[in-house]
């Protein structure tokens, strides 16, 4: 699903990143375990499309990001990659039936209600679909957050620092029910995190160190 | 999901600023779209009142007061001229119809014209009950005349002196209501049409035996000798273009009168109007213009507060495009609710001080007809709001958005 090779990155003020090569298998889970500023988001985000490949190689579900560009990368993001922040931000004008019909809508995808019951389904938080966003709670957000990344069938899910705001009970809760939905879903998961509490679900690990 | 929906979601989630936007460019438009109505409806108006009256010819005194007297009858007279002159130039081969008007007088607010049969006819005016008058002290009303003072068919009245309800009344002398006419649209329907002598009757000027003499072209009752007779004016129309040159020159030169043209003066009305037409419009750009600044300050404060919301969709596979096109149409519809606020708005207040101002004061504005310049205003506000949305809308297109996710 995902390969990373010789990966650089430079950032404008001037620091290189060099990115350890991995890769991970379709429908695995992974954890990209690094501190802050270690650049995990960085690599997240490379992976994910929303930033350009300096030097190096990076292919996801079969494509070489490198060849992919504007629109067509845009649609790419769409189709295959599901994103949860760590801010777990929702458009907060919208209901949370309508936050999530957009990611279908954005993706240039068919909108199907159906799908947004089932996952809402999932993640047993049907009864909120018609409620404004102001209205739910913070875990709830985080459901509908990670219900959003699901709703297109992704291939690949991009989690950033899902779990390093809650208690170890929630922690343990937040990343059962990512590795529930993405097995239910069909979809790779990697994370990315300094939380070292979740080595011990997630096994396989990538570590990313600032040189 | 649709674009139209994420907008009108944005915007229902700032309902007071979005009001305010609304409320302003709507007040804008309004005046606009007033100025509008009324100087389209002005100008026809006054087109289908002076239309087929060439030449106006009175006492000297002020052209426009002449034919805003004789015409509009909305200005006093000038004076009086001779009937005998009169008769002279109507008799001129010049002139193809000229028709008398006697004034001076007024019911209740409502202008009484002594005249002849050729004014009604000029204007079109047909009998809704009733006779035309014939016999002295006899009156055929308007529409409006009839329905303000609720005068039906042989009620009695007596005029009073002047224009104004405070002239002295003509005791002696009642007029009786023979007819009224159907509405036409003209100045007609606010007139009382009586002949000639009956203005003089009222003023006691009985006629001289005028037997045996040539009679008068204009009020064929009295001798064309008798130097006694006045009325206000004559409504003159040309035979042929010719007139145009030689008549005004003629009457202006050579005789007591003076003669003016309708043309040239609703002309010169016009322009003098165009000021405080000018001031209004100036006044409507200034609060169009505050409401663009508005539009702007408001999708810019909110492209602050969405950066996050743009990455978000970005991330989920929506292009630059597609965000860049989000805040133009945040702007487009905007405007749009507030541009259709505006006509609304000003056909509304037209039509209801037209519903609720009295018959007397009336302005005879209808707020019901649409404008074709009121599709520029639309579409002119259309471009205002994507011109508005233009710098929010490019700031959104080239974020970063890697770099507002990554920031905690």
């Amino acid at each position: 699903m995902i390969q990373v090779r010789d990966l650089k990155f430079r950032y404008r003020e001037g620091n290189t990143l060099s990115f350890p090569d991995f890769s991970v298998e379709r429908g695995r889970a992974c954890l990209l375990l690094g501190n802050s500023g270690s650049g995990k988001t960085t690599l997240l985000h490379i992976i994910g499309g929303l930033l350009a490949i300096q030097s190096g190689s990076v292919v996801v579900n079969g494509r070489e990001l490198k060849t992919l560009r504007g629109p067509v990368l845009d649609r790419f993001r769409g189709e295959n990659i599901g994103f949860i922040f760590q801010r777990n931000h929702l458009i907060s004008a919208l209901t949370v039936r309508q936050n999530l019909l957009m990611a279908p809508y954005l993706a240039g995808l068919e909108v199907d209600s159906q799908r947004v019951d089932i996952i809402l389904e999932q993640l047993n938080i049907a009864d909120l679909a018609d409620k404004s966003v102001h209205r739910i709670s913070q875990g709830q957000m985080q459901r509908v957050a990670i219900a959003r990344a699901l709703i297109n069938k992704p291939a690949l899910i991009l989690a950033d620092e899902p779990t390093s705001a809650l208690d170890d009970e929630n922690c343990e809760r937040v990343i059962r029910l990512l590795l529930d939905v993405s097995a239910q879903n069909e979809c790779t998961l990697l994370v990315a995190t300094h939380d070292q509490r979740l080595k011990s679900v997630i096994e396989t690990h990538v570590p990313i160190i600032h040189v | 999901m649709s674009l139209i929906v994420l907008v009108w979601n944005y915007l229902k989630s700032r309902p007071l600023n979005t009001a305010l936007n609304i409320v302003l460019l709507g007040l804008g438009t309004a005046v606009v779209t007033i100025l509008i109505v009324i100087s389209h409806q002005l100008r026809e108006r006054i087109d289908t009142n002076a239309r087929g009256i060439d030449l106006v010819v009175g006492a000297k005194g002020s052209p426009m007061q002449l034919i805003l007297c004789n015409i509009f009858h909305i200005d006093f007279p000038t004076g009086n001229i001779k009937l005998h002159e009169a008769d002279r130039i109507a008799a001129n081969r010049l002139v193809k119809q000229a028709i008398p008007m006697a004034l001076g007088d007024s019911y209740r607010g409502y202008r009484i014209v002594g005249t002849t049969a050729a004014y009604a006819a000029h204007y079109g005016g047909e009998l809704a009950q009733g006779t035309w008058w014939s016999a002295p002290m006899e009156v055929t009303i308007g529409s409006a005349v009839a329905q303000a003072l609720d005068l039906s068919m042989n009620a009695t009245f007596h005029s009073n002196h002047g224009l104004s309800n405070d002239g002295h009344a003509h005791e002696a002398h009642p007029f009786i209501v023979k007819g009224i006419m159907a509405p036409t649209q003209t100045v007609l329907d606010n007139l009382i049409l009586t002949s000639v002598e009956s203005i003089w009757h009222v003023h006691d000027l009985h006629s001289a035996d005028s037997a045996g003499s040539v009679p008068s072209r204009l009020v064929p009752s009295v001798s064309a000798a008798d130097s006694s007779r006045e009325i206000t004016s004559l409504l003159v129309q040309y035979r042929s273009a010719m007139g145009a040159i030689q008549l005004p020159r003629i009457i202006n030169g050579q005789t007591a009168l003076q003669a003016a043209s309708p043309a040239f003066e609703t002309a010169r009305l016009f322009s003098i109007l165009g000021l405080g037409v000018d001031i209004l419009e100036g006044f409507a750009a200034v609060l169009i213009l505050i409401s663009a600044l508005s539009i702007f300050i408001a999708l810019y404060n909110s492209l602050k507060e969405r950066r996050y919301d743009i990455a978000i969709m970005r991330s989920m596979g929506a292009s630059r495009m597609r965000v860049f096109v989000t805040l133009l149409l945040e702007g487009v519809l905007l405007t749009f609710l507030g541009c259709c606020f505006g006509l609304l708005l000003g056909h509304g207040v037209l039509f209801l001080m037209e519903t609720f101002m009295d018959a007397a004061g009336k302005s005879g504005f209808t707020g019901l007809t649409v404008y074709p310049e009121e599709g520029i205003i639309l579409a002119g506000s259309l471009l205002l709001g994507s011109v508005c949305a233009l710098i929010p809308a490019w700031q959104a297109y080239r974020a970063d958005i890697s770099q507002v996710l990554s920031r905690q």
